[in-house]
């Protein structure tokens, strides 16, 4: 009975990494699987549930330094960014963030990947998944008198629930100040790091780039208060799901335009209005916005208990197939099995009755809007 | 009452006196499968052969099935764990048990492990 496949496997054993923070995850005791090529925490000692709602409670500390960090710098980094991104970026002031999408020439989804104006230069955090690709297309892609350089010397934690401004507080006041979606350069435990208020899981919190040679004093320091549990990928993915955000791969892909996947607050208006304007897919995307799309990706919760699961087919009440699940999973919020899927624009409305069958069985699930849980980002 | 036996599937079985055998996951699956949120339970009355896959427990992250150690026909199913998924976890070896069954062929639990043998597969596993 055991096919415990929390991640992708698939690997070469001798090619897995591993984050500075892994002799910290062996200590803690983590159950560690291969995710995009890191060997990562699912989860540690209090297991994803329990871990789920401490975050939902309280604060989490997750190590995400399997993420690709990136800075763009350069005169032109602005125009680079436009070229592959639906967003504007001349609008974004110095130490704001914006969540965007690299986009391909069909308006398919390369990447997710939220971008900070340092003043100096944008810091980027792409997925982990994508970021030997996403490094090679912006390469590619730039301007000249652009710099583009990995950033691979620096850890990433995610400090993320209610409390963790009451935790950072202890340790960087200045931080707490900021807006979320806003980034800034802090000292924190007299160590230079990057500090973005933003996070992936609802909840207000922190992204803290430190140099890797002092991510597991940090992270000692951070567990060591009474708020703090370690938090694995586990949760890191109920939590996000629960908040309705996109995971890459599953959610959004290449087959997947913005319009598709609900993301159009990401297409700046500016740049749709603007005929002179110009980033891959463009066209794809100005004419869904214009005349529609078949499809939509959608929230639903079952009104059964056995959890949704990527890859289901969703029917309608005649049982003919009308979408499919891109992930889902067991709500501990809410306590129900809820799943992110897409569906053809007929059955998309808010409440529409809809059958999806788990090993031929029967379940009634409904369309809801996303998020499942209210986001309490820090205002 | 015998003594409990397990499978390579890491299900235990113990065989009562009137000829029926209660079956659940040993405390080293619930630990590998983490938090149960739901366990899907076989019909009554089903026939059943050895190593069909009669039920399934959902953790959070993933969808497992549950074998038949042994053959025979689904006699009990333990209802508690439709609102209490989490007695898996909390007792599989007791109030987490999973299915009840009338044996086809005692012999067939000659096939399963013991206790030690069972410790030592799952040191090795």
């Amino acid at each position: 009975m055991l096919t415990v496949s929390s991640a992708n496997l698939n690997m070469n054993v001798q090619t897995i990494k591993r984050t500075p923070l892994y002799p910290l995850h062996k200590e803690l005791g983590a159950r560690l699987v291969n995710f995009a090529g890191y060997e990562m925490p699912v989860q540690y000692s209090l297991g994803i549930k329990k871990e789920h709602l401490h975050v939902r409670k309280k604060a989490g500390l997750f190590d995400i330094s399997h993420m690709g960090q990136v800075n763009l710098s350069g005169d032109l980094a602005v125009q680079m960014l436009e070229k592959i991104t639906p967003s504007d970026f001349q609008s974004l002031s110095e130490s704001r963030q914006r969540y965007s999408l690299l986009t391909n020439n069909n308006g398919g989804i390369i990447d997710d990947l939220m971008i900070t104006n340092t003043g100096d230069h944008f810091f980027i955090v792409v997925n982990a998944s994508c970021k030997k690709n996403d490094i090679e297309y912006m390469r590619n892609q730039l301007s000249t008198g652009c710099i583009l350089e990995e950033v691979s010397d620096h850890a990433l934690l995610a400090l993320q629930g209610p409390q963790a401004s009451t935790v950072m507080q202890r340790f960087c006041p200045e931080a707490t100040k900021m807006d979320f979606m806003t980034g800034r350069q802090f000292i924190i435990n007299s160590t230079k790091c990057f500090i973005n208020r933003c996070g992936y899981t609802g909840e207000d919190g922190f992204e803290i780039s430190i140099p890797s040679e002092s991510a597991i004093t940090l992270a000692k320091l951070l567990l060591a208060e009474d708020e703090v549990e370690a938090i694995g990928l586990g949760a890191r993915d109920s939590l996000r799901l629960e908040a309705g955000l996109c995971l890459y791969g599953h959610d959004i892909d290449e087959t997947t335009t913005p319009v598709e996947a609900n993301l159009n607050w990401v297409i700046s208006k500016s740049r749709i209005k603007d005929s002179s304007q110009y980033y891959p897919g463009i066209e794809t995307i100005r004419n869904q916005l214009a005349d529609g799309i078949s499809r939509l990706r959608i929230g639903l919760v079952s009104e059964g208990k056995s959890p949704l699961r990527e890859g289901m087919t969703i029917l309608n009440e005649k049982e003919e197939t009308v979408g499919n699940l891109s992930s889902g999973g067991f709500s501990p919020s809410i306590e129900k099995p809820i799943a992110i899927g897409y569906i053809d624009k007929e059955y998309a409305g808010i409440g529409t009755k809809l059958i999806v069958k788990v090993r031929d069985r029967i379940q009634k699930v409904h369309v809801i809007a996303m998020p499942f849980i209210t986001h309490q980002y820090y205002k | 009452m015998s003594e409990v036996k397990y499978s390579q599937d890491h299900e235990w079985l113990i065989l009562n006196d009137d000829g029926i055998a209660t079956v659940g996951i040993t405390v080293y699956a619930q630990k590998e499968l983490g938090d149960v949120v739901y366990v899907e339970l076989p019909d009554m009355d089903k026939q059943v052969e050895k190593d069909d896959d009669v039920a399934v427990i959902e953790s959070v992250k993933t969808a497992s099935d549950i074998k038949s150690p042994i053959s025979g026909v689904i006699v009990g199913i333990n209802d508690d764990l439709n609102d209490d998924p989490e007695k898996v976890n909390a007792d599989p070896q007791g109030e987490g048990w999973i299915f009840k069954l009338k044996l086809t062929d005692e012999t067939e639990i000659n096939q399963l492990m013991d206790e030690s043998s069972y410790n030592a597969y799952v040191g090795n596993a």
